[in-house]
């Protein structure tokens, strides 16, 4: 396999297709984790994994481990999980309480919540050296920049470059939309995240999340067999639960041309423009209630009535509203993504929605999933595949038109593979800030 | 059948494993209770099955599926079929009345599934509620606890 650098590995882009090394390469992933997953927005956790002073909570930004912690002034930072001093990781559990200080237990350095150094046993050994003039002698470091968007937490590694605003624009819809359904306007994660691991390239994930040409196919052994058993049943009502959570992957290509794809500037995009596959399901008693109570009649009206299907975030995110959850891809390799998916309650109404999100993951998202199961044969098959040498490139041309321009919110055809496209020009974009003047990135190579 | 003995509640669960080691999941449908659930908790000791996420909490109709599932021409990631292997202790009868006709047992296993070339080792407890029902032990609710609940998984296919 060829070696890249970004200029090459930008090449690998076409307008219609891209080349499959964008999927196999381990030069081209380390170029994504480098300079794409450096000057775009994380998603890092929500602000209720970490509620109190001194919680933490770890995760990977792709390849880079990091810590969401709550400081002493109530604020949440972000910082490289490692020691300054020797590289150890300062906290290796998933999630706790660290008090007002990190402590490293390797020799007992010492941090503030925001990272800032604390101390250092037999500090008198450093006199006279320049340790306080390194960068190390300052702590621990902090990503360059985060936001706290309703309870969500992003960082941009980068120290300068694109703003959370003006990167996400008006895909933070989709964000509203679901803290939106909360009565109480505020989410609160329910337990911890499934965690799936996939032997496949993380961009194969988030292609999936707006391909919309796969479910009545890949998921017709569960779907399709859902419909058939309950129909054998005389289709008895109240019907059963797989099949408001099931069976809507077996709706027809028309039903998905029908609700629609917008696309966003930066990679952004959802399916499901004027209803989706969860637009379906059963009211729950007393929610309606108690949104009218919160934001009166219209306004809760408009709220509910949005019920877009999959929102992308460009990279490695993906947002279902009207179920309050988030799936985060992260990409371990370019063969390893692990994927974890997370249910969110909507603080102050009925426990029967975290509930029908909860059973929405794993019917769907868990490795113990029928759904699932099919989704990771196809991605493996096509890791697999691509090794192929017999064609070297991979087609994402569905609804295809010359000059698209991914600078401008689109609504198209749900089937379209648009959004495809939209997150390879914003990889382009990413990737190799000096091929788009627009961004105002830092030059990272 | 009057009360079942302690050694027929453990015959039970031994009879169980093999059919889902030999495959014969229509017989292991018929186990069941048809209110029953098969739960596997995501989080250690965890206590709520309805609202924060489990692997499984499947009613009767998801277990129907799930076998009907494996049995499609189209179930891809079936193609090839996975096969499964448990390893069981002696269960313990943890709750023995016969006069509310209800039985607890606690089985440690080893599970071990496999598929081309990739074989997953899973260690679990079983948690069996029995129930007699029309004069044979039906299994009235199931939950298995994964020792590494917490790990991440690639597909687990089958049932332990």
């Amino acid at each position: 396999m060829p070696s890249y650098n970004v200029e090459t590995a930008c090449d690998l882009v076409q307008e219609h297709q891209v080349h499959r090394d964008v999927y196999t390469s381990l030069d081209v992933f380390q170029l994504e984790m480098k300079h794409v997953f450096r000057n775009t927005w994380i998603f890092i956790g929500h602000d209720s994994q970490t509620p109190n002073k001194g919680d933490y909570f770890t995760t990977q930004v792709a390849d880079q481990p990091v810590i969401q912690v709550r400081h002493s002034d109530d604020e949440i930072h972000v910082l490289y999980n490692r020691c300054p001093h020797k590289g150890t990781k300062i906290a290796i559990d998933r999630q706790g309480n660290t008090g007002k200080f990190f402590r490293c237990p390797y020799h007992a350095w010492s941090f503030k919540t925001d990272g800032c150094l604390l101390a250092i046993p037999l500090k008198k050994g450093y006199q006279g050296t320049s340790l306080d003039q390194t960068e190390n002698g300052r702590g621990m470091k902090a990503v360059g920049a985060i936001k706290n968007y309703r309870g969500f937490i992003f960082a941009r590694l980068a120290e300068t470059g694109i703003s959370f605003e003006d990167f996400f624009g008006g895909s933070l819809s989709s964000i509203d939309n679901m803290v939106d359904r909360a009565p109480e306007g505020r989410m609160e994660v329910a337990g911890p995240p499934l965690r799936y691991m996939h032997k496949c390239n993380w961009k194969m994930l988030v292609e999936n999340q707006t391909d919309t040409c796969h479910p009545m196919v890949a998921h017709e052994s569960s779907a399709g067999t859902a419909v058939k058993l309950w129909g054998e049943m005389g289709n008895p009502e109240p019907r059963p639960a797989a099949m408001q959570i099931i069976a809507p992957f077996m709706s027809p290509y028309e039903f998905f041309e029908g609700i629609g794809i917008r696309t966003w500037p930066n990679g952004h995009g959802h399916t499901g423009v004027t209803g989706s596959i969860h637009t379906d399901y059963d009211s729950v008693p007393g929610y309606f209630d108690k949104m009218v109570s919160a934001y009166g009649e219209t306004r809760a009206k408009e709220i509910l009535d949005e019920n877009r299907h999959n929102t992308v975030y460009f990279p490695n995110i993906m947002v279902k509203a009207p179920l309050g959850q988030l799936r985060n891809f992260i990409p371990m390799g370019p063969d390893k993504c692990l994927v974890e998916s997370y249910v969110y309650r909507p603080v102050g109404a009925p426990d029967e929605l975290v509930a029908r999100s909860a059973m929405y993951n794993r019917m769907i998202n868990a490795p113990t999933s029928m759904v699932g199961h099919d989704d990771l044969e196809v991605y493996e098959r096509a890791q697999e595949g691509l090794m192929s040498n017999g064609l070297e490139w991979v087609n994402i041309q569905r609804l295809y038109e010359d000059d698209e321009n991914f600078e401008v919110e689109a609504v198209e055809n749900g089937t379209s593979e648009r959004q495809m496209r939209n997150q390879f020009n914003a990889w382009v974009k990413f990737m190799h800030p000096e091929r788009d003047t627009t961004t105002g990135l830092e030059g990272t190579e | 059948m009057i009360a079942p003995s302690r050694d027929d509640l453990i015959d039970f669960i031994y009879a169980e494993v093999r059919m889902l080691d030999e495959g014969r999941f229509g017989e292991w449908i018929d186990l069941w209770m048809p209110e029953g659930h098969y739960w596997m908790p995501l989080d250690y000791k965890q206590s709520d099955p309805v609202n924060v996420t489990s692997y499984l909490y499947e009613d009767n109709f998801m277990l129907r599926l799930r076998v009907e599932r494996l049995k499609g021409e189209r179930t891809f990631s079936q193609k090839p079929k996975s096969r499964c292997s448990h390893v069981i202790q002696r269960p313990f009868v943890d709750e023995y009345n016969p006069g509310a006709n209800h039985y607890v047992t606690n089985t440690s296993m080893h599970y071990v599934e496999t598929r081309l070339d990739e074989q997953q080792l899973l260690a679990l407890s079983a948690t069996h509620e029995l129930t007699v029902f029309d004069g044979a032990i039906r299994i009235a609710n199931k939950r298995v606890d994964l020792l590494n609940c917490d790990a991440a998984f690639g597909n687990i296919q089958l049932l332990p």
